[in-house]
């Protein structure tokens, strides 16, 4: 019996320690660090204070980035959610040879660069980009529309990212379901269409959920697409994150930001779990 | 059940548009990599290889390949060399605390990458040290740890433990029986969270961004440096070149796997 005891332990120990160090303790430091001063001169003073923390919410510009995060990220769930729950579906109830390739092209874009994912944006959404070009050329506009550095293409950008992450999850939990039950629901008198809603909607409830906090919680970090895809209304807090940290050099305030986003997002992954259950996201992701 | 059909038609019909909007883009890249202007939009105007060739010859970009590289590969081989270990804990033995050492160890998924850049630079920091690409390799290697960890225990749950245990009770040493039987059953996971970390530290942008110096930036950093002035058809075709080798890469390795179990008689 004790022999087991060690041997786990020994396994471990090298995750354990490279976890250990390189991120609960840094993690602990960003902590610390958001108490501490800055002097005019630009040098970090040990200290216990709030003021940091005070700087954020004194007015409205910090925290209206806080906002402007949470609003896209909430827009960036429910449009994901809509384009994501239908091919899901398609997957779980297509009897197609085709189905392995198809499944395979939804987890292509996980391979292809972020950032050119994101650039890719610009070809399409730019003012000489394909809208615009086909726009004009069908004679519907007579200058091209200004589609880029907004929300829209933000979220444009988002989308294209996180989607694959949606329908992933979806579709394992309606992959989870036992097709006997649809079909006794419809030999009971159930329409097909009565079936899908009392019956597979419900049942997909745990993947739809988990897909929402995923996207949810990778949207509020997200630093390339405001950066590529967004004009300078479009920040968000990853965003001022790292212009104080890298830009100013503000590392106090910095770690204050830092913890306010941690504390946030931890806030909604522990309300999540108590409800849901944080296993069902693992479940999918090593799916994928 | 006309009306059925024409339902599973639209469910079609949704589900081919959703692709078309995910691969237009990407599409477009690699098409206007061609595009012979000095601006690289529609319209489309002559086919040339020349931004491939100006690329070829642009000494910065083929340093942040190399680096690009070298990270990937240093990531991939420590990211699984402390991840399986962890794996096989995970999924053979039953401990105390099993959950909660667990989800800290996925932790760093759920942690925004740009919280993690701040902690790890701030340490460094702290210890007045300098970064450096040793500092970018461990990174990476906290960055791609969870993946690794999620993609060989799903593996190991799937290798039946009495294989293992025939193999000790006909007198095989427990390494002997890691080498002998867990390993090359578990071979095909590892090679995946090697290829999955590879990819996600060749893919990486903003830690990346944190940690990197003047000199061990990598093609991302560098694409992103670029972009401050407008797309350029040089980036295009750098993307296109990053999109064929990044998608390539685990179709090939997929056909590979298929290929060797199919000749081991599986």
């Amino acid at each position: 019996m004790k022999e087991k005891n060690w041997k786990p332990l020994l396994l471990l120990s090298p995750s354990l320690t490279a976890v250990f160090l390189l991120l609960v303790v840094p993690v602990c430091f960003v902590v610390v660090y958001s108490f501490w001063l800055r002097a005019p001169s630009g040098q970090d003073i040990p200290a216990f204070q709030f003021g940091n923390y005070a700087k954020f919410f004194a007015d409205f510009f910090y925290p209206s980035i806080l906002l402007n995060t949470l609003r896209v990220a909430l827009e960036t769930v429910i449009l994901c959610l809509f384009l994501g729950y239908i091919p899901a579906f398609f997957f779980y109830k297509t009897q197609s040879r085709l189905k392995p390739y198809l499944m395979l092209l939804v987890m292509l874009p996980f391979w292809i660069s972020f950032i050119i994912r994101t650039l890719s944006w610009i070809n399409i959404l730019g003012d000489s980009g394909l809208i615009n070009h086909l726009l004009l050329k069908a004679g519907f506009i007579s200058a091209p529309l200004s589609l880029l550095y907004n929300e829209g293409a933000v979220i444009m950008g988002l989308l294209q990212y996180l989607l694959p992450f949606m329908i992933l999850n979806i579709y394992v939990s309606l992959d989870g379901i036992d097709k006997s039950l649809t079909e006794a629901a419809q030999s009971l008198g159930c329409t097909e269409w009565q079936a899908f809603k009392e019956v597979t909607l419900p049942l997909s409830m745990p993947g739809v959920s988990a897909g929402c906090l995923l996207v949810f919680v990778l949207t509020c970090g997200t630093y390339l697409p405001p950066m590529i895809l967004g004009g300078p209304g479009n920040e968000m807090i990853a965003n001022l994150i790292f212009k104080r940290v890298i830009g100013t050099l503000d590392w106090p305030f910095g770690s204050a930001i830092s913890v306010i986003l941690m504390l946030l997002l931890g806030l909604i992954v522990y309300t999540y779990n108590r409800y849901m259950g944080i296993n069902q996201i693992f479940k999918s992701l090593s799916n994928g | 059940m006309k009306r059925l059909i024409s339902g599973w038609t639209l469910i079609k019909l949704y589900t081919l548009l959703v692709y078309v909007w995910m691969f237009t883009p990407i599409v477009a890249v690699v098409i206007l990599a061609f595009n012979p202007q000095q601006f690289g939009s529609f319209p489309m105007e002559g086919f040339s290889f020349k931004w491939f060739v100006k690329l070829s010859q642009n000494s910065t970009i083929l340093d942040a390949f190399k680096n690009s590289m070298i990270l990937g590969t240093l990531t991939a081989i420590f990211s699984t060399a402390v991840g399986v270990p962890a794996a096989m804990a995970f999924i053979r033995y039953e401990f105390r605390g099993k959950e909660l050492i667990n989800t800290l160890l996925i932790a760093p998924i759920m942690i925004p990458e740009v919280v993690l850049g701040v902690a790890l630079l701030l340490f460094i920091r702290w210890l007045q040290q300098p970064k450096s690409f040793v500092m970018l390799v461990i990174g990476h290697v906290v960055l791609t740890l969870p993946y690794v960890l999620l993609i060989v225990q799903a593996r190991l749950v799937g290798i039946k433990r009495e294989y293992e245990e025939a193999a000790l009770s006909l007198g095989a040493s427990p390494f002997q029986t890691f080498r002998e039987i867990t390993f090359p059953l578990l071979a095909p996971a590892i090679f995946a969270g090697m290829l999955f970390s590879f990819t996600i530290s060749f893919d990486d942008v903003t830690a990346t961004l944190f940690w990197a110096t003047a000199q061990n930036q990598t093609v991302p950093v560098k694409i992103f440096g670029m972009l401050r002035n407008s797309i350029s058809p040089e980036i295009n075709a750098l993307g296109a070149v990053m999109i064929v080798l990044t998608v390539s890469t685990p179709l090939l390795a997929g056909y590979l796997t298929r290929r060797f179990a199919r000749g081991t008689g599986k």
